[in-house]
Formats: C-alpha cells, structure tokens, sequence
C-alpha cells in the first residue's frame, strides 16, 4: 500500500530523513519508535504534504501513485490520514462544519456523491458513539478548549468519519491517560484494523501498542530505520532503552 | 459634507482614500441625518455593493439623545472607491453600536471612518469591524472617539481585525482617542494578520480543497458581525452578500 524508498528530506535547509526505506501492506499494522529528535514526527508530515517540508530525495507511492506529486487535500482524498500529535484548533469553524466540508471535498475529488446533512449527522453521531465524544463536542469550534485527551478522541472521530485506508497516527497516544488510551486504542483497532487498511503509529511508548497490537515494529533513528522486527522489538526497546538497541 | 474643495491627503480623515476615484463624485450629496429620540432604539443597516469601478460616499450624521439606542450594520464591499462615515454624538446614558465588514479586492479602497462624541454622562458605545483585503485592495478604519468633559462614566471599545490574504493588500487601523473626562473606559484593540497556516494544512489533511478551507475560515473571521441583526430577510442578505464577494477573492 505504501511504500518508501530511500527518502531524504530538509527543513529549512537542514537534513532530517537520511535515506529511510519502508513498506506496509494492506492489513498490516506498523510501529515507529524512537528518541527524540529521530525523525518521527518529520516522517508523518512528509507524508502529509505540510509547507516547509522539502523532500530533497528518494521515493513514496501510496497504491503506485507517487504520493509526492499530489497536494496535501489530494493525498487525504486518496485515502491517506494524518493524525495530529497537535491538533490544531480552529475558532469559529465548528468539528461537524469541518467534517462534512472535508468529507464532501474528499468525495467530490473521487468523483463520488455527497453526504447531505441528515446522512453526515447520522454518521458523525456513529463515529463519535464508538469514540466516546459527546455529540455536543462536535458542535463547538475544532478543537478549541479541548483538553489534551479530547482532542486525540476527536482525531479519531475525524478519522472514523473520513474511513482513510491508511491511517499515519503520529504521538495519538500522547497526553492520554489509560482510561483514554484504551477507548482510543480500540477506536484505531475498530476503525483500521481491516485486511483493506494499513496503519503506521508513531510512538515513544509501548503502552500504546498493548492496545493496538502491531505487526511489525521499526526503530527510527537519525533519519533511518536502524532495526525492525515484531512486536517483541517494542519490548525490548522498553526494557533496554533506545540507546542500547540502537547501538546493537 | 459642507466643504466644496476636494480634500486633499493632509486631511487626516482622508490620508488613505483615492482621491482620483473621489473627484468623479465630488461634491458628494450631503449626509443622511439620524435622530434618535430620547429613550427609543433604533436600528439601520447598509450594504455598500456599488458597481465596480463607481465612487460611493455615504455620510450619516447620527445623533442620540438622553437614554437612547442606535445600532448600525454594515457591509461595505462595492466599488473602486467605498466610503462610509459616521459622526455620532451620543446623550446621557444612551448607547451607539457599529458592526461592520470590509471586504475588497482587486484595486478597491474601501474605508469606515467614525467620529464618536460622548457629550453626556454614562454613555456607551462600541464599535466592531473585520476587514478582509485581497489583491491590491486598501481596507482602512478611522475612528475616532471624543468623551467631552462631564461625559464622566464614558465606557467605548473600537475592535478592529483585518486579514490580509495577498502581500499586495494594505490594511489601516487608526483608533484615536481624546479625551477630557476623568471617570472613563476606553478600550481599542486592532490586529492585522493574515490566514493561519497551520489551520490550511490541518484541513488539507483532512480533504478539503485551498478554496473550500480559506472560504470557511474567512467565513469564521467575519462570522459574529451580522449575529444580531433583527430582520432575519436583512441578515441573510448581508451575509449572503459577504459570502459571495469572499468567494471572489480565494
């Protein structure tokens, strides 16, 4: 489903990817640890298309259409879903306002028919039944006087309504706490975990991961994959550190 | 408007103005006068849509006495040149409102100017405007407030936010305040910005296209401005017009 190949990029004329190479297949659930400053959060919005992100080489076709050539709204059409370790708030422009534009925007550009309002209520209330979110969250501005675990619930309403096949979830188990985290985790299992659909998380932690059971776990360090393997490497990295396994 | 001489760009009230635009209708036709009497409320609206490429002056003289209320709308979007002043002089414990938008494009000046005069006691007055200036437009706002000397209890705010969405558009923001009582509020806060990046993105990620995603965050910015307009048929009209002339500019 995606697959990158030796991808190099700069930010502000600085090199954070360094030739990292990596393929998920649909069905497939992968995890990217590492320490801070490795690249992470630089891997997910590369993928996305955020302004400033300068891929400088390398390669990454999502379903053989070369993801780079696309624009950020084009790529969320295809099927692909950024979620924010930041959500961004937006005042004034409400969760379902937001939704139903983007929705009908990721229709309209697949050439499929639009929700109407009745239809897209119907769905949201679904979407935000399985996440736990007060319907009368969505009603409000987008994310703003969210507290940090709303937002990540409300992330994966947008991403239970927008139904992506690949899901590239960057820290969505930050600023959780357990109870939040195992609601989250089991919206990302009921949401993605289909043989159709592929996730790539992004996490410091394996507590995550206990939740969302990963099919391979990959290690990224200084701009690379330095070491992956199955979920028994998340582990290790626990019991070690990062240091140790990187090293190794 | 009783001076018959153009005015030229020494006149602080039209340092912004193009006056090349302004010389096609000058004199302008004089102001519309409105009086409030005591302890009623009033209400008006305008909608500035003049033809492209037209010069529209609309000057109102507003006067409100002893315990009364006006409130006033505003769209101001037509033109080469769009042009509304307001001189107000408010009563005892009487109160004046503004609500307004500015939104221009192409080589529009657009521009609200307004000269309240607090002459009573306890009088209050408050004043909003959201400006939104494309291409080459020049959106400007001149308010100025004057609280006479036993105008004792005075409370006014001027808010003024403007967006700029081409590095070629200019946007003016002049509060002034003079002031001679000594019991008094005075509150003035303009802001210049431009769309929020990181929102654009944020909604790119989730599908929707750069036009979809500025129209809906300039609706947000300029959203709040016709809230409370009491004929519905009026505020449908205003905002529809807003949304039409923003969609011209994304």
């Amino acid at each position: 489903m995606l697959t990158i190949d030796n991808l190099t990029n700069e930010i502000d004329g600085k090199p954070i990817l360094k030739g990292l190479s990596l393929a998920i297949k649909a069905g497939e659930i992968h995890a990217i640890m590492g320490p801070n400053g490795a690249g992470k959060s630089t891997l997910a919005y590369t993928l996305g298309g955020r302004p400033g992100y300068e891929v400088t080489g390398g390669d990454a076709s999502f379903d053989g259409v070369n993801l780079f050539s696309l624009d950020p709204h084009e790529r969320a059409a295809a099927g692909l879903f950024l979620g924010f370790q930041y959500p961004v708030e937006i005042p004034g422009v409400s969760n379902l306002q937001f939704l139903r534009e983007s929705l009908n925007s990721q229709k309209r550009a697949r050439g499929e028919a639009e929700l109407n309002g009745g239809e897209f209520i119907r769905l949201a209330k679904e979407k935000a039944a399985l996440l736990g979110l007060d319907m009368d969250m969505l009603k409000r501005s987008v994310n703003v006087g969210f507290s940090g675990g709303e937002k990540k619930r409300a992330e994966m309403v947008q991403m239970g309504i927008l139904d992506p096949r690949l899901a590239i979830l960057d820290e969505t188990d930050s600023g959780l706490d357990i109870d939040a985290l195992k609601i989250v985790g089991a919206g990302i299992n009921a949401i993605m975990r289909k043989p159709d659909k592929a996730v790539l998380l992004i996490t410091h932690y394996q507590r995550l991961l206990d939740y969302v059971k990963p099919d391979f776990v990959h290690v990224l360090a200084g701009g690379r994959i330095v070491k992956s393997g199955g979920p028994e490497l998340a582990l290790e990295l626990e019991r070690e550190g990062y240091a140790e396994v990187v090293a190794a | 408007m009783t001076a018959l001489a153009l005015p030229t760009r020494r006149d602080e009230a039209w340092r912004y103005s193009d006056l090349d635009a302004l010389a096609s209708v000058w004199p302008v036709p004089d102001a519309t006068r409105i009086t409030v009497t005591a302890g009623q409320s009033a209400h008006g609206h305008l909608l500035q849509d003049a033809a492209t490429g037209a010069a529209a002056v609309h000057d109102y003289v507003i006067d409100i006495a002893d315990g009364g209320r006006f409130d006033f709308h505003l769209l101001n979007i037509g033109g080469r040149l769009g042009r509304v002043t307001f001189a107000v002089t408010l009563g005892k414990g009487s109160h004046f409102e503004l609500n307004g938008a500015i939104i221009g494009g192409g080589d529009q000046t657009l521009e609200i100017v307004t000269q309240v005069t607090h002459a009573r006691p306890d009088a209050t007055s408050g004043q909003t405007i959201r400006s939104i200036l494309g291409q080459r437009a020049t959106g400007s706002y001149l308010g100025s407030i004057n609280v006479a000397r036993d105008a004792q209890r005075t409370d006014a705010f001027q808010s003024v936010k403007a967006m700029l969405l081409d590095r070629t558009a200019t946007a003016n923001a002049k509060p002034e305040l003079e002031i001679f009582a000594d019991d008094v509020k005075c509150a003035h806060g303009a802001t210049v910005g431009e769309l929020d990046r990181q929102a654009l993105f944020y909604m790119a990620s989730r599908g929707m296209d750069p036009a979809t995603a500025k129209t809906l965050l300039l609706k947000a910015f300029v959203a709040g401005v016709f809230d409370d307009v009491s004929d519905e048929a009026v505020k449908d009209r205003l905002e529809a017009a807003a949304i039409a002339k923003l969609e011209t500019l994304v």
